[in-house]
């Protein structure tokens, strides 16, 4: 077992690669009640494309099995799993990404029942036709429910109107037309092949005693036997740097328009390195430029193009990328031209090195003050680990980052052809 | 539960400190509190917009927001919210503890200095608030309350208690209503905080890994006297009681229908059948085993989520659910079986005893937060409890079945609220 100190956060993180290839870490935070646990497979929606486990040829799944895998991975034959967390007193709950598919549970008490039902429910499908055929009346409900979330039709028609080929430009959840072509073994075939204990990471933070709790974990996992990894080949379509809309119109019925302008951004080089770096400077960059005391805030507030609601979000992985800038407004269009123009100005500007140190403050700060959360940790090293970095040396990153690094990626960043403008409003 | 709390009145502010090793920040809140009136809900609305654009010293959100990334990206926040017949509005200022970034030093005394110079320093012109800003700030709410149609969850609960209380005090809506927000004016709103600041009981809290005295000390030095002519607070139950259900169905272009019921309770938080109350809606449809979702969910494929929760300070119990409006009659009736079921005992020891162990788990897990933890002990205040926060898992362990059977016969449905595009409640 691997002890990792990190003096200026005060933690320390255990881990371990168990013999069937399951990478465990644990950090323990014993002023806490609560223990969060958080197993999660390298595995997402984007992942349609790839070869199962011991064959040979690509196949191509129906949109939407990750997601639906999930839901029905706490079903098991004699009943459901939340009931048996339930009765461990635990909260559990699973969520699919673009990229990962997590389980999860916090509990205060009967912690290691806890951890063994959550490795143990994870680790053994149980899908039958019938139960797959129910869980689709229950996913159409959820699919319907964000039709009218004007929120998350902004954010993905955002997605959308940047990318034409990736699958990142699919719902996570899929469509009700495409759920109804999902069977039984489309579910054990990607379960097989993306569940192997060695594309998944179990994390866990809190209240426990790490030593002890290794020893637990391992003595679980070779309890049990798995077939032997083999690397798993996944394909995506090449999608080109230019966006896919320049402008998209969603009309449904909003009181306040939505406008977004994405930043569409396929990160650069294969280092882990080279990524966190484009990954810490897209979101120092995006604060700067959205920030109330940066260049452009005020204007825009003055002028009325946005409101309290103005923000941003910012998301890079291995293959893809892509930031928004969005607000409520009744003036989208207008919004949507300024934000654009400022982006390009930024590109020209010559940020001096006071401004670039307190950018970094702020972001060691964000960090500091987020590491408050449990799941927020759990979150942030499960993201990290599966990209090959360690989530608690980023803030290291950011204090190595010079002014030259700022100025050569945002150059890179925004260009006229990146950008992509999607409006949600009534017709 | 924190070290050791310490709760001291400086003149009539009341400091509440509250130490814990849990957290990487401390966080410093400052509470105002009046009875719920319709005269003064919108200026409450309205002030935590003008209050956070700027000072005497920090004029501009520009230059406020500086000071505040100085501090390590501290989050500076307000709101204004609804409890029972009281309307609070909190101010917060959250700082990255200096013992975690090696470069920092004073943080807190600077918090404390910014929080006062932006509660008693306001920025003014001529005996008013800044014409400006005020302008600004009164479409911004403007804008907050006409986008409230467009989040259905939220809307669908709002419309909900306006139709249920509508001859209650709490009918009023935290956003305060267009028609004031149009009278008000700069000068008569500064007249207004200022008589906010002299009768409004006012709570201070601080939390994270602090030494008390010395904070003490600081919090005399920085805040001035607060000598406040407290306001009488109406603080008993005024409730209506309705002999038949309303029943109100409202059309909108939705793809999922919403259905809300609302409840009364007739016990809150200072009653002693409030612990069984806790447990009721545990086994009713505060979980996702809870009767709700097992049998709305889960059993007859209705619905993506169904779940109920109290309003605990003003006695109500609120069942929310997202279905086909097709299915509004069958899910109505299956949600009304699950409270006779209630009523007649049909649940297990062994259930209950889970529930309360998720009870308690969700107790805990909420003080592993310093905001929960804040609103935890605040809720005590605003409750008049009489049992101090660290029993309260001692008196739900309490709890017989008889007494969940009690509480559980005094609940009397009041209203059914359902959001549907179709006619006669169908989608």
């Amino acid at each position: 077992m691997h002890k990792t100190t990190y003096d200026d956060l005060q933690e320390t993180i255990y881990s371990k690669v168990l013999n069937n290839g399951l990478h465990v870490a644990l950090l323990p935070r014993p002023e806490m009640s609560k223990v969060h646990c958080l197993f999660t497979t390298n595995y997402g929606s984007i992942d349609q494309h790839f070869i199962p486990l011991n064959k040979q040829d690509f196949i191509e799944v129906p949109h939407g099995v990750a997601h639906f895998l999930e839901h029905k991975m706490f079903e098991k034959e004699d009943g459901d799993v939340f009931a048996d967390f339930g009765k461990q007193g635990a909260s559990a709950n699973a969520y699919t990404s673009f990229t990962k598919t997590a389980y999860l549970f916090s509990a205060t008490n009967h912690i290691h029942n806890n951890v063994e039902t959550l490795l143990d429910f994870v680790q053994e499908p149980y899908f039958t036709d019938e139960t797959v055929e129910k869980e689709k009346g229950i996913i159409a409900q959820e699919i319907k429910m964000y039709d009218d979330d004007s929120e998350w039709q902004s954010f993905s028609g955002s997605i959308k109107s940047m990318y034409s080929k990736h699958p990142v430009n699919i719902d996570i959840a899929g469509t009700v037309q495409s759920i109804t072509d999902i069977t039984k073994e489309d579910l054990y075939t990607c379960y097989k092949t993306f569940y192997h204990p060695e594309n998944m990471l179990f994390f866990m933070t809190g209240n426990f005693e790490p030593e002890e709790m290794m020893h637990f974990i391992e003595e679980n996992q070779h309890s049990k036997s798995f077939p032997k990894a083999e690397k798993i080949s996944r394909a995506y379509p090449d999608e080109p740097a230019e966006v896919h809309e320049k402008t998209k119109f969603i009309h449904m019925p909003v009181a306040v328009p939505k406008s977004v302008v994405g930043i569409k951004y396929i990160p650069v080089g294969n280092s882990p390195n080279q990524f966190v770096k484009q990954d810490v400077l897209q979101s120092m960059c995006l604060d700067y430029i959205c920030s109330k005391n940066g260049p452009f805030y005020e204007e825009l507030y003055n002028e009325e193009y946005i409101d309290n609601s103005f923000s941003y979000s910012a998301t890079l992985e291995k293959n893809f990328g892509f930031s928004m800038i969005s607000t409520n407004t009744h003036h989208p269009e207008r919004f949507a031209t300024k934000m654009k123009d400022c982006l390009m100005q930024v590109r020209t500007m010559e940020m001096g090195e006071e401004t670039f140190e307190t950018m970094k403050k702020k972001l060691i700060g964000e960090m500091v003050r987020n590491m408050n959360s449990l799941e927020y940790v759990a979150n942030q090293y499960t993201h990290y680990h599966f990209l090959g970095i360690d989530f608690l040396t980023v803030h290291q990153i950011i204090e190595e980052l010079t002014l030259e690094d700022l100025h050569l990626f945002v150059k890179r960043w925004i260009q006229e052809e990146h950008l992509a403008t999607n409006i949600v409003c009534p017709k | 539960m924190s070290e050791a709390m310490e709760t001291k009145s400086l003149n009539d502010l009341t400091v509440h400190l509250l130490p814990t090793k849990k957290f990487k920040t401390i966080q410093v809140v400052l509470k105002f509190r009046a009875s719920l009136d319709e005269e003064t809900i919108t200026k409450r609305a309205l002030l935590p917009y003008i209050l956070r654009k700027g000072s005497t010293k920090y004029p501009s959100e520009k230059e406020l927001q500086t000071k505040l990334d100085q501090l390590y990206g501290a989050v500076l926040s307000m709101d204004g919210a609804k409890k029972g017949n009281h309307h609070i509005l909190s101010i917060r200022l959250e700082i990255p503890n200096e013992k975690y970034i090696p470069s920092a030093s004073n943080t807190l005394t600077e918090g404390l200095e910014l929080l006062n110079e932006i509660v008693f320093h306001p920025l003014l012109q001529d005996e008013g608030f800044n014409e400006e800003i005020f302008t600004r700030e009164k479409n911004s709410l403007r804008n907050r309350i006409e986008a409230m149609i467009d989040d259905k969850m939220a809307y669908a609960n709002l419309r909900l208690i306006d139709e249920m209380c509508a001859h209650e005090k709490y009918r009023l809506r935290v956003h305060g209503n267009e028609e004031h927000l149009q009278q008000v004016d700069r000068f008569e709103l500064y007249t207004y905080y200022k008589n906010m600041l002299q009768n409004n009981l006012c709570d201070l809290y601080v939390v994270g890994d602090i030494s008390s005295a010395e904070l003490m000390k600081d919090i005399e030095n920085i805040f001035p006297p607060i000598h406040t002519k407290t306001e009488s607070l109406q603080t008993e139950t005024e409730e209506t009681v309705e002999i038949e259900v309303k029943e109100v169905i409202e059309q909108q272009d939705v793809q999922q229908a919403k259905l809300h019921i609302g409840y009364r309770t007739h016990c809150t938080y200072k009653d002693d059948a409030y612990f069984a109350l806790q447990v009721f809606n545990g086994l009713f449809g505060g979980f996702p085993n809870s009767k709700l979702f097992m049998n709305v969910r889960e059993k007859h494929s209705l619905a993506y989520y169904a779940a109920s929760r109290l309003e605990s300070l003003k006695g109500l119990l609120i069942i929310v659910s997202g279905i086909d409006g097709s299915d509004y009659k069958k899910a109505r009736t299956i949600i009304e079986d699950q409270l006779l079921a209630m009523q007649n005992g049909d649940f297990t020891d062994e259930m209950m005893n889970e529930t309360k162990e998720m009870i308690i788990n969700q107790f805990l897990e909420s003080l592993d937060n310093p905001t929960g933890m804040v609103e935890m002990n605040y809720h005590q205040v605003l409750g008049e409890s009489s049992w101090p926060l660290d029993s309260f898992s001692e008196h739900i362990q309490q709890v017989t079945k008889e007494e969940v059977m009690n509480v559980a016969n005094n609940i009397q449905e009041d209203t059914v609220y359902l959001l549907t595009s179709g006619g006669e409640g169908h989608a």
